[in-house]
């Protein structure tokens, strides 16, 4: 989806039109409340979910405060046991090593599991710009490969589809019956993806956490797609961000738990498999290269940024985009980048630029629903406001720098504030002559719901009246 | 006790009768009720919009205004939300960071002031209706406000109350959030009014007026049959 | 940072990242969590295990616990009195499902197991190797584990203990023959286990298998059997 519009003004167009669309809100709001029933009932079994919030922030907060340390660790660990460890500041390096892997190995067929580093450096374009057949494994992300779309949500890549639109999917781009049963669309899936672990040379995986400690990387799955991604094929790659960092293998004895609990309410995903090399002597099979890359692609710069550093500790749950009232009314692609949702509207404008993506952290009333739910215990809400802070200090739009400039004023003088108020309902005799109009100036407001009415007696008037007549 | 008011600019032009609201219950339980003329408005909206300076300028004259009050009890969740929270923030490392802590200290919502720390549940209201609560979002997350307005709504005689679907989900005001994102308030406001609608209540309650004018000027405009918004303080007035 | 330079280092660009980090670092980041009291031991015991979910004391309760976490997750879980009775079980799948071929890796169960199963049961043995088409038209695969984890109702396997990495996953059954001793309460144990047995050197593929496989993905309705097996059986023998 290349946009040729300002980032800003495309995501007001698109939530225009998301919001307006009632029966996939409505599919979106089904598949959120499940997750919450099952959320509940796992964080109930929990003896203290605060204590283990807690627990876990302390975790990544180790973990990403020394993470050349925790870095330096993984690598010698790794490749101690054969593994290659290539480091790319940039997504064009990462994508670069890659390509080349491919090129040097005679690479014909690709199977990847979940990755949306793979989706932040645009991967798959790449690789099949150069000719190579690159196959989706994940169901969802199989199902977003065959439409030509991005995954809706990082966790949950086609939650806003129905089934109906699905089995469409699969006759058209498969040749398959039409059916209505979750069931055989998973296995159509199955069945076609089989051979396709088999005959792949490259597996191409992400990575969730890690492990300083052992040198391995964790990956977390339901499906079992990862596992067999990274158990046939003759390489695997992993592309992971260095953030993932965690420092001890112990560690993951509760992270994986908080992981499955606060993505998907299970007290833990169906694999989840720690990758400590490729296969060793004595062991029976394996892929015969490993190599990881570790993406920064401005993940440093925002490790610069102290306060919000532990935007970095995200162990990408998605649990914030469950929970977030803007998420679930505009949808996955009306943010048109990587990660969306609270933890996406963050930092993004790290990664992306500030002035072009200040938007996504405007478009919210600040709830907090996100820093509730968040596992390792983000501050999310707050950097949004520290966003729109920075985002000002370094360029103020002349229309709003005017506003605050009048309403700092206003605001500092008691009596001129006091004019305004009793100003108020003459203003409001006068709005219907602008009513609906482009003069209106609250048409935002006055378009969907009714103004109240300005009260006759404001209530400083009236504390004054009675004081005056002897309270 | 002299309990010093804090009212949001709002709810002095739009929603007076909440402050008055306000005033007659703390009077009718015995207490000495200030209202500092010199007080306008927190600094939220330049505050959320990111002009932090332009915020702290005015937030700095609420702290003079307020320096001297005993406890100040805001009739709003988001406003008192500025006070407790977000002032350590906005001065934090500036002079009147002192100050800013003092008051945050003493700030109380409402409905937490009553029941919290006046320890009263009761204050002796009637209201005859169905109403149900919306929690709205800085009183529940930043103060952690849930249980004390149910607890006060319970003993009111006559009033029945329901809990809707979505009581904790936001109703999408979210200060110029409304008007610089009015597709999405809006459909927040469309699933807020729809869970409201379905309880059958006849009353919207909450504790933050800025919500219940979002929520008023939806169903006004939207809802199948007549809901009224009331502000907590003044289902506790009616007697 | 140009691509093409960057790239002359087989490494990339290891000392500029670990620079910028560096760099990064030197101010310290405020913490939204309570520290705790203590820095954690550097044995593999985690300080949080008292937040997760209990576990009763007793292998009695372990094995309840087991049974009904295997039941919420649709894993087959039955007590054998031994290799045999398992072995029994085992046949009596393979009779109802019509099965031709089980694959297995050698082990003191897993071969204790094999000499018992009826020799109409066609048997792949991984050990020195296999071709992927030939494990991926197996109707079965039996391995060992490292433990059984009762809390989560997780089966830890891994490359050294259980037959490689494909084994486990390829076949749309997997079967797991354990003994009570490898009873663990939570993931916790289940570490210290790997830690105490491959103090030297882990396997390069580890895993922790709760259920069969599954996805929510189609409308966040659960379905069995994505890609990997769609039905676990795990046979505890004394």
């Amino acid at each position: 989806m290349i946009s040729t519009q300002e980032p800003q003004d495309q995501f007001q167009e698109d939530a225009d039109r998301t919001t307006a669309d009632e029966p996939r809100r409505a599919a979106v709001r089904k598949a959120l409340g499940n997750y919450k029933i099952a959320r509940g009932k796992t964080e109930n079994a929990f003896t203290s979910w605060p204590h283990a919030r807690d627990a876990a922030a302390a975790i990544k907060y180790e973990g990403v405060n020394h993470l050349d340390r925790y870095l330096r660790e993984f690598e010698e660990k790794f490749t101690a046991r054969g593994g290659k460890v290539y480091w790319a500041s940039s997504a064009a390096q990462a994508r670069e090593y890659i390509l080349r892997l491919a090129r040097e190995r005679d690479v014909k067929s690709i199977v990847k599991s979940k990755a949306m580093t793979s989706e932040e450096i645009h991967l798959n374009d790449a690789l099949e710009k150069d000719g190579y057949h690159v196959i989706e494994s994940d169901l969802g992300e199989f199902i977003q490969q065959l439409k030509h779309e991005p995954p809706y949500h990082f966790v949950f890549p086609c939650m806003h589809l129905k089934r109906d639109e699905i089995s469409a999917l699969f006759e058209r781009e498969l040749g398959t019956a039409k059916t209505d049963s979750p069931e055989e669309l998973t296995m159509i899936a199955r069945r076609f993806l089989r051979q396709h672990y088999i005959n792949a040379d490259m597996g191409i995986s992400g990575g969730n956490f890690i492990v300083a400690e052992t040198g391995m990387i964790s990956i977390t799955e339901n499906e079992g797609n990862a596992r067999l991604t990274t158990a046939l094929p003759k390489i695997h790659v992993a592309l992971v961000g260095i953030e993932k960092i965690v420092p001890k293998l112990a560690d993951l004895a509760l992270l994986l738990p908080m992981l499955a609990t606060a993505g998907t309410g299970q007290q833990l995903t169906c694999y989840n498999s720690m990758y400590g090399g490729p296969r060793q002597p004595g062991e029976i099979d394996g892929p015969e290269e490993f190599h990881v890359v570790l993406l920064d692609n401005h993940r440093t710069r925002l490790l610069a940024d102290a306060e919000q550093r532990d935007a970095l500790h995200c162990i990408r749950c998605g649990a914030c985009l469950n929970v977030c009232p803007i998420f679930k009314n505009i949808g996955g692609h009306a943010y048109g980048t990587t990660y969306q949702g609270p933890i996406g509207s963050v930092i993004t404008p790290h990664f992306r630029g500030l002035q072009d993506w200040k938007h996504l952290s405007g478009a919210s009333s600040l709830c907090g629903a996100c820093t509730e739910a968040c596992p390792v215990k983000i501050d999310i809400h707050h950097h949004l406001l520290q966003n729109r802070r920075n985002a000002v200090a370094e360029k103020k739009v002349w229309w709003e720098r005017l506003i605050w400039f009048g309403f700092r004023h206003l605001m500092k003088r008691p009596w001129a504030y006091k004019m305004a108020i009793r100003l108020a309902p003459l203003g409001q005799m006068l709005h219907p002559l602008v009513l609906g109009t482009a003069a209106d100036p609250v048409q935002p407001w006055t378009k969907t719901r009714d103004f109240p009415e300005a009260a006759t007696q404001s209530f400083h008037d009236w504390w004054q009246e009675r004081k005056a007549a002897g309270k | 006790m002299r309990v010093t008011l804090f009212i949001p600019c709002f709810i002095d032009s739009l929603y007076p009768k909440v402050a008055m609201s306000i005033v007659q219950i703390l009077e009718r339980l015995g207490h000495e009720v200030d209202y500092p003329d010199g007080q306008t408005c927190c600094g939220q909206p330049p505050f959320n919009s990111g002009f932090w300076d332009e915020a702290r300028e005015v937030a700095a004259r609420q702290l003079a205004v307020f320096h001297d009050a005993e406890v100040v009890v805001s009739a709003s969740g988001s406003c008192g939300a500025m006070f407790k929270k977000f002032y350590l923030e906005l001065f934090h490392g500036h002079p009147q960071e002192a100050a800013a802590k003092e008051l945050a200290a003493k700030t109380y919502e409402f409905s937490e002031f009553l029941v919290d720390k006046l320890g009263v549940q009761d204050v002796g209201a009637r209201f005859d209706g169905k109403v149900t609560f919306h929690d709205g979002c800085h009183g529940l997350r930043e103060l952690g406000t849930k249980e004390a307005p149910r607890t006060l709504l319970r003993a009111v005689k006559g009033l029945e109350l329901v809990e809707m679907g979505e009581a904790e989900s936001c109703c999408g005001f979210g200060g110029m959030f409304a008007v610089k994102f009015p597709q999405i308030s809006t459909a927040m406001a469309e699933v807020k009014c729809n869970s409201i609608v379905e309880t059958g209540v006849e009353y919207v309650v909450s504790n933050d007026s800025s919500c219940l004018m979002q929520i008023q000027g939806y169903l006004s405009r939207h809802s199948p049959r007549v809901v009224k918004s009331l502000h907590l303080a003044e289902v506790l007035a009616q007697q | 940072m140009n691509p093409a330079n960057s790239n002359a280092s087989p490494k990339g660009d290891r000392e500029a990242i670990l620079g910028r980090i560096a760099e990064a670092l030197r101010e310290e980041a405020p913490r939204h969590h309570e520290a705790p009291d203590k820095p954690a031991p550097l044995s593999v015991t985690a300080p949080f295990r008292e937040w997760l979910p209990p576990v009763g004391k007793t292998r009695k309760d372990q094995i309840a616990l087991f049974a009904q976490q295997s039941e919420a997750l649709r894993t087959e879980f039955r007590e054998c009195p031994s290799e045999a009775g398992a072995a029994k079980h085992i046949a009596a799948l393979a009779a109802e499902l019509g099965w031709k071929t089980i694959a297995l890796h050698a082990g003191e169960l897993t071969d204790a197991i094999a000499e018992r199963l009826p020799k109409t049961l066609a048997v792949l043995r991984v050990d020195s190797g296999y071709t992927k088409g030939a494990l991926e038209s197996c109707d079965a695969g039996l391995t060992e584990c490292e433990s059984l984890i009762a809390q989560t109702g997780s089966v830890c396997v891994t490359a050294l203990s259980s037959g490689g990495r494909a084994l486990s996953v390829l076949p749309p059954h997997h079967i797991v023959i354990a003994q009570k001793s490898q009873l663990v309460n939570d993931l916790s144990g289940a570490y210290e286990l790997l830690a105490q047995k491959y103090e030297g050197g882990y396997p390069s593929f580890i895993s922790f298998i709760t259920g069969p496989s599954r996805t929510g993905d189609i409308e966040r309705i659960l379905v069995l059997g994505a890609h990997g097996p769609k039905k676990l059986t795990v046979l505890l023998i004394p």
